[in-house]
């Protein structure tokens, strides 16, 4: 089931009975947990979208209009589209909870709208080339923080020639990659700079984040994609990814491979699982990506004029939102949002008394960006390494084991029966209990020493064979 | 072609008034919810940060006293009566809610050396240091008649502790032998002895009450069942234990206040091996109590501070101390799970909280709910590294700390003696004692 986290843990046979207890009402009450979870997923309001072709259609050429026909007055209201041709190509970011929209076109242009009400929060010009938009727009020399209104909150002149920017909501912080090939993260809350990483890779041009566990994705013209963390100054992983460069990057839990025809040039992933593409100026949206076989043919398609600069999803809603030369269209693709959220996380629906709290309770929460790691639960797992030493410590203090389990001492007052001969009898009824881990460990090495025998053995094979004749041999 | 957006109904989702309360619709899926192990960490360590803000576990001291206290005992009915008899031979009645003293009766000449509470709350007994056992009434007597206690018993000897049977009219003292009374006799029905030269504590079982229990001056604890004729056995220690007490959840479980700095918690069917050995105090134990639940214990010391014990743990989770505290000698955990008294030789008596960072008084749902949370929270992450070092930090007085280490480095010593003595002898020739089994000297049957 999904709500199951990690696996059943075992009992270690020689376990001593407290622990034995403990394990066992401690898997009883995650038991319990996950079944009142699962039963919860029942009262759920909300059904996904779908799109289903009929016999002969397909279901990618089913066009917007069609679709927003078909459908209600406020789904179909989703469709629609922003011409803003003077301000040159935009890109786009939803806020968390996808109530807020913001657009920020290459010359200039910055508007924040609640698009669902098409109401303008802000708008305003700022005269340089914006690169990319969050409510930080990282402008052409510096990073600038607006708020709300649009008032100019802070310049930030450490980050200079920002490319790509990524907020991290759990941490409150904010990743930026520059052309310079720095990697810096800023704490917002605190407005302190945590962690300036010099990526020894060239101008950053491709970022993306892994929201599962906040480890920043870094895409390179020579098609490799690096894995960084605030806490090292090395990449965690480097994979090679593609033959040619890597133009555009999303990430999710688990990567898998999928097949495009042409290059894409943006790519997003929404809550459902949907990833759609953008060529030049159609838009591709592709379903099952996350499934093993590999998926050809798309879901939906819709072109566009003008060259499109950026995709996003937004985020409980079956919308796509695209930014391009001509300015701002969403697209419906019905399927794509989550439809249940959850409201003491991010609610669309939220008053500002609600978003206080949040706040605040979010703030209380922040992690540490020492905790960013490959694996997020690891602090959940026992630090084998460092117990074991422990342990060898005590034993060395204390002079014995006192994790060791008493040896089986059998009752002497048994009314006649603790005869020498019966003890020995009950004695041996418990012996194969400590007999068995050390036949085990013994088994075990023996097969090791085996094998590692067989191996030297077929290396010397190996090199017998070989004689300085062999060359001549056909 | 068949098509459906996801739509909303924004009606469903935000409140129809604004006197009522907000929707919170929920979703459990694990994949809305990232970092789940991170966040409930930061969670854990905020919630040690503020339980150890909130400890403040000092609440109340009961003035009067002209002579320090020797022994506290509650009324077995009523939460919020309380005794106290002190080493001038006054005993005071107090009321804990409105911390006053509602009566005072000069009970004997010289020490009151033990108060007990009839089970049905009607009555007390003292016994004192003039050789008296007195019966006296609960509410006090009427304008302008004089304090006269019921019943008084004339002894042989000196009585140095008494306790009360759980349902029938009988009483137990201590002193040269341990003599079983009914109340309308005047001489005991039966006395147990064993050749012992005085016994410091007597204690009724709680649970199975014809089982009795006493520490005497030969080191030792003594067994006894009142449908027998003699004493059933007695476990020799290294020291002498000044108290005990019987553990009211389990019938089998009493947990001995000894000199040497330690409590020992024995089972009554094993006493060759206590259950467990709890050390932390730096100085003689005097007195112990468990809390009605049976889970936990609070030991006063002759060190000026008194610690609350987990039963099975050995070491305390919790250390009370303030300047103006000299030597506790008597201890005792309300019937209500909340509050433990202390007794000491400055004459006060002080009042304070079991658990030291819980709200006192009424708590709304929500503050409930937060508080389980946050105390789940810390079990959870109770072996981080980082959680452990708050939680278990407790601020010390200087000579406690100093004395601490002190002891620290003489087990120390005497333990590296012993392994080197291992070393170099004949294996096999010494013995491989744990610390369990080193402080009992011998079982008696």
């Amino acid at each position: 089931q999904k709500f199951q986290r990690g696996e059943k843990y075992k009992v270690p046979a020689g376990a001593r009975r407290r622990l034995k207890e403990a394990i066992i009402s401690s898997e009883t009450m995650s038991e319990l947990a996950q079944k009142q979870a699962a039963r919860y997923d029942l009262l759920l309001p909300e059904d996904a979208g779908f799109l289903e072709g009929d016999e002969d259609e397909d279901t990618n050429t089913i066009s917007q209009d069609v679709i927003a026909d078909a459908v209600d007055i406020t789904s179909g209201s989703k469709y629609f589209s922003l011409h803003l041709s003077q301000f040159g190509p935009y890109r786009l970011d939803y806020s968390r909870n996808g109530r807020h929209l913001l657009v920020g076109g290459k010359k200039g242009n910055v508007a924040c709208i609640d698009w669902q009400s098409k109401c303008l929060m802000c708008e305003m010009n700022v005269m340089e080339t914006v690169n990319d938009a969050m409510f930080a727009v990282a402008q052409k020399r510096w990073l600038y923080i607006y708020d709300s209104k649009g008032v100019e909150l802070h310049c930030v002149k450490k980050f200079n020639d920002v490319l790509r920017m990524q907020f991290l909501p759990y941490h409150f912080l904010l990743a930026t990659a520059g052309a310079t090939g720095f990697l810096q993260y800023l704490d917002v809350s605190v407005g302190k700079e945590v962690a300036a990483i010099c990526t020894k890779m060239g101008p950053l041009d491709v970022m993306s984040q892994n929201p599962h566990n906040a480890i920043i994705h870094l895409g390179h013209p020579n098609g490799t994609v690096s894995l960084w963390s605030p806490n090292q100054k090395e990449p965690l992983v480097k994979m090679l990814c593609h033959r040619g460069a890597v133009r555009s990057l999303t990430s999710f839990k688990p990567l898998n491979s999928c097949f495009l025809s042409a290059g894409a040039s943006c790519l997003s992933l929404s809550q459902r699982g949907l990833l759609s593409a953008a060529t030049e100026d159609i838009v591709q949206v592709y379903q099952n990506v996350l499934g093993s076989s590999p998926v050809s043919k798309p879901y939906m398609a819709h072109r566009l004029r003008g060259q499109i600069w950026g995709l996003a999803y937004c985020p409980f809603e079956d919308v796509l939102g695209i930014g391009h030369g001509e300015g701002f269209t969403s697209m419906i693709v019905p399927g794509a949002g989550e439809p249940n959220f959850d409201a003491l996380d991010t609610n669309p629906y939220r008053s500002s008394k609600q978003r206080q709290e949040w706040e605040v309770k979010a703030l209380l929460e922040k992690m540490q960006p020492e905790l960013i790691g490959l694996d997020p639960g690891q602090l959940s797992k026992v630090d084998q390494a460092s117990f074991e030493q422990r342990h060898k410590e005590q034993v060395e203090a204390l002079g014995f084991d006192p994790l060791a389990k008493d040896k089986f001492k059998p009752k002497t007052k048994k009314k006649g029966r603790s005869s020498a001969g019966a003890i020995e009898k009950r004695k041996r009824k418990v012996a194969h209990e400590d007999q068995r881990d050390v036949i085990q460990q013994t088994v075990q090495e023996r097969t090791e020493r085996e094998k590692e025998l067989k191996e030297k053995s077929k290396e010397k094979k190996n090199l017998e064979n070989k004689t300085t004749l062999d060359r001549f041999r056909k | 072609m068949k098509v459906k957006v996801l739509c909303r109904n924004p009606d469903d989702y935000v409140r129809e008034t604004t006197r009522d309360i907000q929707r919170v619709p929920r979703n459990y899926d694990p994949t809305l919810h990232p970092f789940e192990v991170p966040r409930e960490y930061t969670r854990a360590l905020n919630a040690t940060k503020l339980e150890r803000v909130f400890a403040k576990p000092f609440v109340a001291s009961l003035d009067g006293h002209r002579d320090g206290i020797s022994c506290i005992t509650k009324h077995a009915k009523s939460l919020s009566t309380i005794i106290s008899g002190a080493c001038d031979g006054e005993v005071k009645v107090w009321n804990l809610p409105r911390q006053e003293c509602l009566r005072t009766v000069q009970a004997h000449e010289g020490f009151v050396r033990g108060i007990c509470s009839r089970f049905c709350g009607t009555s007390f007994f003292t016994v004192g240091d003039d050789k008296t056992i007195k019966q006296w009434n609960w509410e006090a007597p009427g304008y302008g008649v004089r304090e006269e206690p019921i019943n008084t018993i004339l002894g042989k000897a000196v009585f140095t502790g008494i306790d009360h049977h759980q349902r029938e009219g009988t009483f137990v003292t201590c002193g040269q032998t341990v003599d079983i009374w009914d109340e309308q006799r005047s001489s005991p029905i039966r006395s147990f002895s064993w050749g012992v030269d005085s016994f410091s504590c007597v204690r009724y079982n709680p649970v199975e009450t014809e089982l009795l229990a006493s520490c005497a001056s030969d080191r030792s604890v003594v067994l006894y069942d009142t449908r027998e004729s003699a004493p059933l056995r007695k476990v020799i220690m290294q020291l002498r234990s000044n108290t005990l007490c019987w553990n009211p959840m389990e019938a089998y479980y009493f947990t001995c206040a000894n000199e040497d700095y330690n409590l020992y918690t024995y089972d009554i069917r094993h006493l060759d091996v206590p259950v467990t050995v709890h050390m932390d105090h730096v100085s003689a134990v005097l007195d112990v109590d468990y809390s009605p639940t049976g889970r936990e214990f609070v030991s006063a010391s002759f060190d000026k501070t008194i610690r609350i014990f987990p039963k099975d743990k050995g070491h305390s989770r919790e250390v009370y101390h303030t300047k103006r505290m000299q030597h506790v000698i008597c201890v005792r955990w309300s019937a209500d799970n909340k509050y433990v008294l202390s007794g000491s030789d400055e004459m006060n008596i002080r009042l304070w909280k079991a658990n030291a960072s819980e709200k006192l008084g009424l708590l709304s749902a929500r503050e409930k709910a937060a508080t389980h949370y946050n105390k789940k929270l810390i079990e959870k992450f109770q072996h981080h590294p980082q959680v452990r070092r708050i939680a278990r930090h407790r601020h010390l007085p200087g000579d406690i700390l100093k004395q601490k280490r002190e002891l620290r480095e003489m087990r120390e010593a005497r333990r590296r003696k012993e392994q080197n003595v291992r070393k170099h002898s004949k294996p096999g020739s010494v013995p491989l004692l744990t610390e369990k089994e080193k402080h009992v000297v011998a079982v008696v049957e």
